[in-house]
């Protein structure tokens, strides 16, 4: 019984953990005392259900022990700042409006993205209280000190709390640019896990992404993040030799491709193009498909490029269309556009698409310059490896 | 909730007289009309230019003035509004419309405080 009772508390908690947790940051507008309260609610359930029985709605059981929790440290606290026998009632809702609230997991999302958090803490908390992952995890997936980083998430729960950021789905005129600010966190998160090989985290992505868009099936953006970061994700087998070493588009086994990935990919693709209008995440999810075709259509990706440039220009997505000139025009052309980027200096991949267009017009050098320029600025050991083994091949040949 | 604005950097406004002035005046005075409306206005006013400011700290029980402001940095306060918002949401808005953010201000937003047993000068 026992250990029945206490698989039926860690099930309620894995599969409703964020809904419960959306739900009790809703009712009592603090993030602090909504975890505190779920926690104790948890444990509490841990104590009392293999004792009696596992309720007929340990849902709404949780919310409600955590829900009168919470008013009662509310209470404590009142007391001890009025010391009145009987403070007035802390406002929040009763427990009818509790259970019967809808999916709030929505609001919880837009508020860890709130703008007005910056950008780590957005993506901690958007971990943190959606995702699930301990301060620890975070810590170790952003390479930051724990303390540092459950500081961070203090700071941001409290000044939702203080500052008046409202927990709620923004308005209609607010919508598109919060979006566009939530999809970009779950793909930074992506790109993290991108970057430092790790599963986990980018299947955590996934999710995320993949909760937004079932939450909002009419924004065609969420379905091409989910559908950009799918394809993406669907080549990471091929992208690495099983000794970590970088293995270029062109030279990757495409029988390592996740075939599964690219349909389900290709799928959302299309729902998203229905639509009619494509935003940046669509635009970019056009362009990875075009990637994993054989062969590959340069000349549309340029294209694509181009169109990104006018709805969201970045020196990155110029770099990238700088490089797929190259691949569609010729190196020559390629490297006048590269050469006219500002603001890119410090970023190896801009160094070493120079190097390997220089290399392509045999300007031996120059190429050396610039691949030696990015291997000093390349961080992880991969790109490290891939830059000094070009830069030994071009010296031996 | 109320917010405080605090609008930076905006000490070289056109004088009177200054062809501009009308133009920032009819902006400035549309921007109060429309917190009217909205039902949020408390509060606001220009300051005089920081060359006008003397601080006072008090050492062992005596005032000790200085001429001038409290920081020296080049970012000073110029003025402030106080709106009563719905939320963070509406402050933000209204902040972005500030006409003083238009001619290189910068504002910053800061939730006024409650705390129990503190008379309040706002509601």
């Amino acid at each position: 019984m026992s250990d029945l009772a206490s698989a039926a508390v860690e099930r309620v908690y894995r599969e409703h953990r964020t809904r419960m947790l959306a739900a009790l940051v809703r009712a009592l507008g603090d993030f602090e005392l909504a975890e505190d309260a779920l926690q104790e609610a948890c444990s509490q359930a841990l104590r009392k259900w293999p004792r009696s029985q596992v309720p007929a709605d340990p849902f709404a059981w949780l919310l409600t022990v955590a829900r009168n929790h919470a008013l009662d440290r509310l209470r404590h606290a009142q007391m001890a700042r009025t010391k009145l026998p009987q403070p007035p009632e802390p406002a929040t809702m009763t427990e009818k409006q509790l259970i019967g609230l809808g999916d709030e997991r929505l609001s919880l999302i837009f508020t860890c993205c709130h703008p007005a958090l910056n950008e780590e803490a957005r993506l901690a908390l958007t971990l943190q209280a959606v995702a699930g992952f301990t301060a620890a995890q975070i810590a170790r997936t952003f390479l930051v000190a724990e303390p540092a980083l459950a500081q961070r998430l203090v700071r941001a729960k409290r000044k939702i709390r203080d500052a008046g950021i409202t927990f709620e789905v923004p308005a209609d005129h607010l919508l598109p640019e919060r979006l566009q600010g939530v999809l970009t966190v779950i793909y930074l998160i992506f790109t993290r896990g991108y970057t430092t090989a790790d599963a986990d985290l980018r299947q955590e992505a996934l999710r995320l992404g993949k909760l937004v868009a079932a939450l909002m099936p009419d924004e065609p953006e969420a379905h091409g993040l989910v559908a950009l970061m799918l394809l993406h994700d669907s080549r990471s087998a091929a992208r690495m030799t099983p000794e970590g070493d970088v293995v270029l588009l062109e030279d990757q086994d495409r029988t390592l491709w996740d075939v599964e990935e690219i349909a389900e990919g290709m799928t959302l693709l299309d729902r998203a193009l229905r639509f009619g209008t494509a935003g940046p995440y669509v635009l970019h999810a056009v362009i990875a498909a075009l990637h994993v075709q054989d062969p590959v259509d340069w000349t549309r990706i340029t294209a694509l490029y181009s169109e990104l440039l006018s709805v969201a220009p970045t020196p990155v997505i110029e770099l990238n269309h700088a490089v797929a000139v190259a691949m569609a025009d010729g190196p020559d052309a390629g490297l006048k556009l590269i050469d006219g980027i500002t603001g890119l200096d410090d970023y190896h991949l801009l160094h070493s698409s120079r190097a390997d267009l220089l290399r392509r017009l045999d300007r031996r050098d120059e190429a050396a310059a610039a691949y030696q320029r990015a291997h000093e600025l390349a961080v992880s050991p991969a790109d490290r490896r891939f830059l000094a083994g070009r830069l030994r091949s071009l010296e031996d040949s | 909730m109320h917010y405080m604005f605090l609008i930076y950097n905006c000490e070289d406004r056109p004088a009177h007289g200054d062809p501009r002035f009308e133009e920032i005046l009819k902006r400035v005075n549309a921007f109060a009309d429309e917190c009217r409306n909205r039902g949020v206005f408390v509060a606001g006013d220009p300051l005089k230019p920081v060359s006008t400011a003397t601080t006072v700290r008090v050492k062992e029980g005596k005032a000790v003035l200085t001429d001038g402001p409290f920081a020296e940095t080049h970012e000073h306060l110029g003025g402030y509004y106080l709106l009563n918002c719905r939320d963070l949401d509406e402050a933000l808005e209204l902040a972005e419309m500030v006409p003083q953010a238009q001619f290189g201000a910068t504002i910053e937003v800061r939730p006024v405080d409650h705390i129990p047993g503190l008379n309040h000068g706002v509601a």
